[in-house]
């Protein structure tokens, strides 16, 4: 079997899936509806259990770059065709493939245009996905495109509200981002004067201090735009409000920890020197995110930008984690992504959920919602619980490793960071209370609870969190293989 | 004696009387005129420099005709463009054509 | 794995064991259900008392076992067991008191379509605090502490569709949390410090000295912020009175005998390392003591019988506290020992009144002594016991309190526990005068509760008449041979204190009865003439006040004013950015006329830009009109 694995080119089955599936739906006749749906899970599923088998094949052991895959394309601008995956890469392949799998199923119930909504996704996917495989910087940066553009078209024809403005907001402040990395990547390619994008080659390359300095705040905020680190982060509620259900969940499920896995991956990892100087500043920016973002969300009244902005806020725990620069918070922030990655989609899930049942986001409107739909308040419940941090959810270990390795760093930037801890549990209790406690409301009488596919959406996203948090130990070794030398080539002089 | 200068003074000339042509014209069919005089100073630098610097090659001289080909064709769909124009609008001066504007 | 550990692992799991299969098969099985999570509870308890027992042939020694949970790099959590003499009395406290509210509970939860969710929640309790109780390490005694919260969130809540019950979840919840900041906060700076999460090592580090007296302050009070969350100390106290809209049995179980005492028992267990701060430990004292008089002065004023229990809480919980500050470490264990039996007692009693009455409210009860017997005596058992009135259990933990107060010299102290002393007698004993004695109210259809309800009364009553007995010095079962630091103490009896609380706590228990006994002294009158102090008694010091002005005025502003700045500030920015563009779009598309002669024209100047340059800056190029010549 490993054998088999080691030959079988997993990591270009796993991103081609979406795209045969986007081919395939071009022969499908677009009334068809049920038909385009289970094509789109079963081919998105197909790559779901390809990156759990990728995930429990990794050898942690071993570390390091697996399972690569290496051509020529174009040698003579040194753009090859370069895959492979170290932990850091299985984890959000793995989380990427459960968003996908969950997404299709909570967006069953689309019926505006669907072959052209899930051909969109699934492109959408394939970039993600080549995102965390690729290993030469034009790949990579071609796959991020793919990744950004087809979130203008989903949210500008499936989104609610004002979806034109949110929708260009996004793409622009997305494409400013994209416009610094490509800055940032071109900057490397010539800075080597070995004019190539392959990933291990400029590794090695010892870039001189002040070329680190000036092109380390380039790629990271470009990253940055993308990780919603404040004061870029507004693309982001407006975005998440304005998408759809599946889209938000892709968006803040996985697009933002691909800002933050550019981030720490090209940013940190090859300009360690410009690291080390910048990191400080970027450590004050995550207190604003992490504690400015809990507070913002208190004062929001729309579900989506209450959970919105609680991502701004947990994504400020994934920056903490990368800017204090030890293997333990580094393995937080990498198990933050995907814990948030997890949670933020059950969380968009849900509220796609609830909208779709009571046709109102604002939270003032619902109350005592439990009664009517109790498995729905149940999911809430835990994905709230595991937003605020409690032991046994996978959030808890997560910021917890932040903490302890960010106090090492930073300790008076933590305290003010742990605050958060407080004000999340308020904003996030003080939403349950609203929507699914209190008095039930008449009005409500209809609704109903959540139906077997979204029970399975539900399901497949709790499972994880649940397991993550009870038996970190697998996951965090995985991690941990990938997050030390990214350590340890900071801790060089 | 003519020198290479006669002929670029002429070229210059002619070249700096078909811009002002292109620029004050207002019949679409003036312009038109005057963009073939643009051309004829660039075909008339052409065979003056292959006659001066290179007299062996025929080069500028092949090239030239290879002008005034495309730029013969260039002239139908030119004319052709103008005629559709006139046929809806009945009018062919070129400042009033601005419907391709934001 | 010795046979002892597998104990030690197993007395938590069943619980969560429980928990698990209702959850996932029984839930619909009302009965099987409680009868699972009872059977469980149960194998808990006999397994605890087998620690019991074997921790009794050794009681200086203590077992340890760490299982693996999370190690990365040189970071290493544990889920770790340690067995000594403080876990052994905890686990049978713990599995005690929960079994005997989980069959009280069949009769009191009865036909209440939450029946089944209640156990499981109920199991899951039992576990975490089971888990608080065996854990060796500061990470996992975190991990359970945030669970109990849990679970006290979702028992207070029970009836979430009671607006009150919600918002007491929440507030309890979120109050907690600010005590549960400074734990963490601690946790990770003593951690740090000392490299390793596990207790025993970090009492060794902190007596190897390489740790400023400053900074150890500053742990142990960010350590102790967790207990004054959990146990309710000033300022934190306010949830726990508010806890009281969960179901009765849940106060008894969670909101008086175990979770709250949580912080107490954190305080124990992590005796050496607050002893190791002199400064610290006489904060402890006084919080402790502050705690206990203020919250009793309170008691003193209420009218919901679960509130004046809830209060008197606070008010033991403050005395556990004091006990410990001023360095008894058997007296404050031994008073949450004996506490939990007969304060949850007090809270069944009371549950059982409510349960016939259907209402808190002590004015609207009386005379129910004729018709509630069991419930009658058993209260008034409690409240003797608490009132530490000689020979039931209360007597012996208090004088033992108030005798390692008198032992540690400071006097203030010592005499603000004996008038809180006098006060507890007084509004536990205004509590069972006004609900029990005198005419009854029409309430004819009030009858004793059933036999699953009066019977664990009756158990918990013979606990809280013998179980202080173990505090008798110089006895073969005597608590200072079981529970100690170093080495055994003899124990002490000093009859000036005990005569002198006895008689304070009789006092207090005469006035309140002629008050609400005999009715010779008038209530009303008394009311007036408190005035003013009865009017801020009654209203808790307006504690609640002015944390809801700060959360309303301060931190409801602060965050529209974020949000204000984010809406207009941040996101203003990128407005303005997309505004500027748009218009300078708007400037630029004036040349963009759709005239053909225009563009031409600007080609034309472009051109003559670019040569005018060239020229000024690179005369060179010009010289190739030079080589035409």
């Amino acid at each position: 079997m490993a054998e088999f694995i080691s030959k079988f080119p997993i990591l270009t089955v796993i991103y081609l899936m979406p795209l045969l599936a986007v081919i395939s739906l071009l022969f499908i006749n677009e009334k068809n509806h049920k038909a385009i749906k289970i094509t789109t899970l079963l081919f998105t599923t197909i790559s779901f259990l390809l990156s759990i088998i990728l995930f429990l094949s990794y050898d942690f052991q071993k570390g390091g770059l697996q399972f690569v895959e290496r051509y020529n394309w174009i040698p003579s601008i040194g753009v090859n065709y370069f895959m492979g995956v170290n932990g850091i890469n299985v984890t959000l392949v793995l989380l990427t493939g459960i968003i996908i799998v969950t997404g299709v199923l909570a967006s069953w119930d689309v019926n505006v245009r669907p072959k052209e909504f899930f051909m969109l996704l699934l492109t959408l996917v394939t970039g993600v996905f080549g995102v965390f495989m690729s290993y030469n910087l034009f790949l990579f940066f071609l796959f991020y495109e793919i990744a950004v553009l087809p979130m203008y078209l989903l949210i500008g024809i499936w989104g609610t509200g004002d979806k034109e403005y949110s929708a260009m907001k996004l793409t622009l402040y997305l494409l400013v981002g994209s416009a610094f990395i490509l800055a940032g990547i071109l900057g490397l390619y010539f800075a080597t004067g070995l004019y190539t994008f392959d990933f291990d080659i400029l590794e090695k390359f010892n870039y001189s201090r002040n070329f680190q300095i000036i092109f380390f705040p380039i790629l990271f905020l470009g990253f940055g735009v993308l990780a919603a680190l404040w004061p870029f982060h507004t693309w982001s509620p407006d975005g998440h409000a304005s998408a759809p259900t599946a889209v938000s969940m892709l968006h803040a499920g996985v697009l933002m920890k691909l800002g933050a896995y550019g981030c720490l991956i090209i940013a940190v990892y090859l300009l360690p020197e410009g690291a080390k100087f910048w990191l400080p500043f970027v450590a004050l920016l995550t207190i604003v995110n992490i504690v400015y973002g809990a507070l913002g969300a208190f004062a929001q009244k729309d579900l989506k930008y209450i959970v919105a902005y609680s991502s701004v806020s947990h994504m400020g725990i994934v920056l903490l984690g990368i800017a204090a620069q030890n293997s333990t918070a580094l393995s937080g922030s990498v198990f933050q992504m995907f814990s948030h990655g997890v949670m933020t989609g059950l969380f968009f899930g849900l509220v796609g959920m609830v909208y779709g049942r009571t046709h109102t986001r604002i939270i003032n409107d619902m109350s005592g919602l439990a009664k009517k739909m109790p498995a729905l308040a149940v999911f809430f419940i835990m994905t709230g619980l595991c937003s605020l941090g409690l032991p046994g959810l996978s959030g808890f270990v997560a910021e917890v490793l932040v903490f302890i390795g960010s106090f090492k760093t930073y300790p008076v930037i933590t305290i003010i960071c742990v605050t958060g801890i407080v004000f999340t549990a308020y904003y996030v209790l003080r939403v349950l209370q609203i929507i699914f406690y209190g008095k039930y409301d008449e009005k409500f009488e209809h609704l109903t609870d959540a139906n077997k596919i979204e029970f399975a959406a539900l399901f497949i996203l709790m499972f994880f969190i649940i397991i993550f948090g009870i038996y970190p130990f697998y996951v965090m070794k995985v991690i941990h293989s990938a997050v030390l030398p990214i350590a340890q080539k900071l801790l060089m002089p | 004696m003519l020198t290479l200068l006669h002929f670029i003074i002429l070229s210059i000339v002619l070249f700096f009387i078909g811009i002002f042509g292109v620029l004050t014209r207002r019949n679409a069919i003036g312009i038109l005129m005057s963009l073939e005089l643009i051309f004829n100073a660039v075909n008339i630098n052409m065979v003056a420099f292959s006659k001066f610097l290179t007299p062996q090659e025929i080069y500028g001289e092949i090239f030239t005709i290879f002008i005034i080909t495309v730029a013969a064709a260039e002239s139908v769909l030119g004319l052709a463009i103008i005629l559709a124009i006139y046929r809806s609008r009945q009018k062919i001066y070129a400042d009033e054509m601005n419907i391709m504007k934001w | 794995m010795d046979k002892i550990f597998l104990i030690g692992f197993l007395i938590p799991s069943l619980p969560f064991l429980a928990f698990f299969i209702i959850v996932a098969f029984t839930k619909r099985f009302k009965m099987i259900s409680a009868l699972i999570s009872i059977t469980a509870i149960f194998i808990s308890f006999i397994l605890s008392i087998m620690i019991v027992l074997f921790q009794i042939k050794n009681p200086a020694g203590y077992l340890k076992y760490d299982i693996p949970w999370l190690y990365i790099g040189n970071l290493k959590m544990n889920i770790g067991i340690i067995i000594n003499s403080l876990t052994a009395i905890m686990l049978l406290v713990v599995t005690t008191v929960s079994l005997l509210v989980q069959i009280y509970s069949i009769g009191y939860m009865k036909g209440d379509e939450g029946f089944s969710k209640f156990f499981a929640f109920i199991s899951l309790f039992s576990f975490s605090m089971l888990g608080i109780v065996i854990a060796d390490n500061l990470m996992q005694l975190y991990i359970f502490w945030e669970l109990v919260g849990l679970c006290s969130y979702l028992l207070i809540g029970f009836w979430y569709h009671k607006p009150e019950a919600a918002d007491a979840a929440k507030k309890a919840f979120v109050v907690t949390r600010f005590g549960d900041f400074g734990f963490l906060i601690g946790i990770l700076i003593i951690s740090y410090l000392a490299g390793t999460f596990d207790i025993l090592d970090i009492e060794n580090f902190i007596k190897s000295g390489n740790i400023s007296e400053k900074m150890l302050l500053l742990v142990v009070i960010l350590l102790f912020c967790g207990a004054i969350g959990k146990s309710g100390q000033f300022p934190l106290h306010v949830w726990l009175p508010d806890a009281m809209e969960g179901p009765t049995p849940v106060s008894a179980l969670i909101h008086a005998a175990t979770m709250v005492a949580a912080g107490v028992f954190m305080v124990a267990r992590l005796f050496p390392i607050f002893l190791s701060s002199p400064d610290a430990m006489l904060f402890v004292a006084y919080l402790g003591a502050f705690t206990a008089l203020f919250s009793a002065t309170i008691a003193l004023t209420q009218d919901d019988i679960k509130r004046v229990l809830a209060y008197s809480t606070l008010s033991q919980l403050g005395y556990m506290m004091l006990a410990l500050g001023s360095g008894g470490y058997v007296a404050g264990m031994f008073h949450l020992y004996t506490h939990a039996f007969f304060k949850a007692l007090l809270f069944l009693c009371a549950g059982s009144v409510i349960h016939a009455i259907h209402s808190n409210n002590i004015w609207q009860m009386g005379g129910l002594h004729k018709k509630m017997p069991i419930t009658s005596i058993t209260f008034f058992i409690a409240a003797l016991a608490i009132s530490g009135i000689y020979p039931l259990s209360g007597f012996f933990s208090k004088d033992e309190i108030l005798l390692s107060v008198l032992h540690s010299g400071n006097k203030l102290l010592y005499y603000s526990a004996l008038f809180t002393a006098f006060l507890t007698a007084f509004y536990m004993f205004r509590l069972y005068f006004v609900t029990f004695s005198g005419q009854g109210k029409e309430h004819a259809h009030i009858h004793e509760s059933p036999a699953v309800m009066t019977v664990p009364l009756i158990i918990l009553s013979v606990f809280s008449i013998f179980s202080g007995f173990i505090g008798l010095p110089d006895k073969e079962f005597s608590i200072h041979k079981f529970l100690f630091l170093d080495h055994p103490e003899k124990g002490h009896f000093d009859f000036k204190v005990a005569m002198t609380s006895n008689i304070i706590a009789g006092l207090g228990i005469l006035f309140a009865y002629l008050v609400y006994g005999l009715k010779v002294v008038n209530a009303d009158m008394l009311r007036k003439k408190a005035g003013i102090i009865y009017t801020i008694l009654k209203n808790k010091y307006y504690i609640d006040e002015i944390y809801l002005f700060f959360i309303r005025k301060i931190y409801y502003t602060l965050t529209e004013a974020i949000k204000w700045f984010d809406r207009h500030i941040v996101d203003g920015a990128v407005n303005l950015v997309a505004f500027l563009c748009r218009w300078a779009g708007g400037k630029l598309k004036l040349t963009i006329t759709g005239k053909v002669q225009n563009y031409a024209m600007y080609i034309v100047i472009g051109v003559i830009i670019v040569i005018l340059v060239l020229y000024v800056y690179q005369p060179d190029v010009m010289n190739i009109f030079a080589e035409v010549k």
